[in-house]
């Protein structure tokens, strides 16, 4: 009774995971007038990141869903 | 009423233009109530979000400055209302919509809008103090219950408060842990397939299913059977004397007993021997001591686990991973990112708060999970985690250990920056915070001094 691989990206707890593009991270900064290493981190051996394949250095957009505000934006650097 | 409201959307529709035959079908595909015809149900009857557009314009009737349900959605969406909020003014504005004038939903918006502005936090405010204060104070309601448990049937779970410093310490390994463990739909319906995959899981070793005994006359191990056991366990002889096999001793099967001899016919063998057939697993996942099927709480079958292993759970046909949860955090950190356990202390909190009937806002206990998980892994709110990073010397030394946090600061000649709220406090000044976080700023300083 074994079944195939299962992408954890599915499960209801983890959320919508996006590498952002470098032009829209420098917006976001700008916008938040912060650098790079104020955001929080998100550690390269994290589980999500491997699957989606991101590098350190990257930013990664996180959909979050919110008791409170239905879904909104977060934000993460990828950091070893 | 009904279908009252469904003749109304009919005629409405003929009279925008559109054919019998198709305003019947649209009236068909989704409730009619005045309540629930937008964009949502729209799209769940299948129509493109194009038509749907033009069908929200046309079930309004024409007359000069009525509010019809495509300006509700239009002018809502375009607010900076987060998306919550949003859909509750939506169904609020669409059950009056018919006593709304287009002046009258503006000013709604308006001070909608305003209200919003006003309900958020100021800059500066002091948000983690007052989060540490919604979850103190419930927390002394809570101790007074400290050490109940309640459970689903015969498994326990620590639950009050116990459980939040458990969750908040960030231990590795809960003292209760356990599963929640959800179902395909065709094992979710059918309480004897789910009890199947109950014994899949629940692990089984050779002790729970016959009687081990030593013999010291024949120097061997004698295994004798329970058939019953084997059977309400769905496990087959053959499958037992295959795990025997594989410890590669002299076995001697018989129809109802398995001797085991030992190879170097010493006592101390033959001891350690017992324990270790004893204790092997025959079937089901190492930790999960066991399984029971309980109705879940939108009617469906599932599991509710003592132990807990995520992983290998993942592995098991039958089971629906994506909605299988364990109050084990370090695990779900571990197997599914920092997000999800992110989540999932937001969800075991809030859970043990309301079970306790305590009435905490989630935004105090999202903060925390914030603060736990801020640099990808989850740290402790404690001297090993949060407040023993803290860059302030003074604050450190202010909340444990004093000595060896001033003694170690000293060693290596750290600077107080005197930024936070304990050490300011410490040495007498006014805190940065609220109105001592701003300074007197003259407006065309310049000009005034010339």
């Amino acid at each position: 009774m074994k079944k195939g691989k299962v992408s954890i990206l599915e499960h209801e707890l983890v959320p919508l995971h996006k590498v952002m593009p470098e032009q829209e991270v420098t917006e976001l900064l700008k916008r938040y007038k912060i650098k790079k290493e104020q955001l929080p981190k998100i550690k390269t051996s994290d589980p999500v990141i491997k699957e989606i394949k991101a590098k350190e250095g990257d930013v990664v957009e996180i959909t979050r869903n919110s008791r409170t505000a239905g879904k909104f934006l977060s934000y993460r650097l990828v950091t070893k | 009423m009904v279908s009252e409201e469904r003749e109304k959307i009919v005629r409405d529709l003929i009279s925008s233009g559109v054919e019998r035959a198709i305003a019947k079908e649209i009236a068909r595909d989704f409730r009619v109530t005045e309540l629930s015809v937008g964009r949502d149900a729209l799209s769940a009857a299948g129509i493109a979000d194009e038509y749907a557009e033009d069908i929200l314009c046309m079930l309004g009737i024409e007359v000069a400055g009525e509010v019809k349900p495509c300006d509700i959605e239009i002018q809502v969406n375009g607010t900076p209302l987060p998306e919550k909020l949003k859909s509750e003014l939506k169904s609020k504005l669409r059950v009056v919509r018919r006593m709304l004038t287009r002046d009258k939903l503006n000013s709604i918006l308006k001070r909608v809008i305003a209200e919003y502005e006003d309900a958020r936090v100021d800059p500066r405010e002091a948000v983690g103090v007052v989060a540490a204060q919604s979850i103190g104070e419930p927390g002394t309601q809570m101790t007074l219950r400290t050490f109940h448990y309640a459970g689903v049937g015969a498994i326990y779970i620590t639950l009050g408060l116990p459980r939040i410093i458990e969750i908040v310490d960030a231990r590795k390994k809960p003292s209760t842990p356990a599963m929640k463990v959800r179902l395909q739909p065709e094992y979710a319906s059918d309480r004897h397939k789910a009890e199947i995959l109950a014994m899949e899981i629940e692990e089984t070793h050779i002790k729970d299913i016959g009687k081990v005994e030593s013999s010291a006359d024949d120097m061997c191990i004698l295994l004798s059977l329970n058939n019953r056991e084997l059977e309400k366990r769905r496990i087959t002889k053959e499958e037992v004397e295959e795990k025997i096999k594989s410890l590669d001793m002299p076995v001697d099967i018989k129809e109802d007993k398995i001797k085991i001899y030992t190879k170097n016919n010493s006592y101390h063998e033959l001891l350690r021997l017992e324990e270790r057939i004893s204790n092997m697993l025959v079937k089901g996942i190492e930790g999960i001591k066991r399984a029971i099927v309980r109705k879940g709480p939108e009617g469906e079958y599932m599991l509710y686990t003592e132990g807990s292993a995520l992983k290998k759970v993942a592995k098991i046909e039958g089971v629906d991973f994506n909605r299988t949860t364990t109050n084990n955090i370090a695990e779900i950190a571990e197997v599914l990112g920092i997000e999800a356990a992110r989540n999932a202390i937001i969800d075991e909190m809030m859970s043990t708060l309301e079970e306790q009937g305590l009435d905490v806002d989630a935004r105090h206990v999202t903060l925390i999970a914030d603060a736990m998980t801020v640099d990808g892994e989850v740290k402790q709110i404690g001297r090993h985690g949060l407040a023993g990073e803290k860059t302030s010397v003074l604050s450190r030394a202010a909340f444990e250990v004093t000595v060896d946090n001033l003694l170690e600061a000293a060693i290596h000649g750290e600077v107080d920056e005197l930024k936070g709220v304990t050490e300011n406090v410490i040495v007498g000044q006014p805190i940065r915070l609220g109105t001592g976080a701003v300074e007197l700023v003259a407006k065309n300083y310049g000009e005034l001094m010339r």
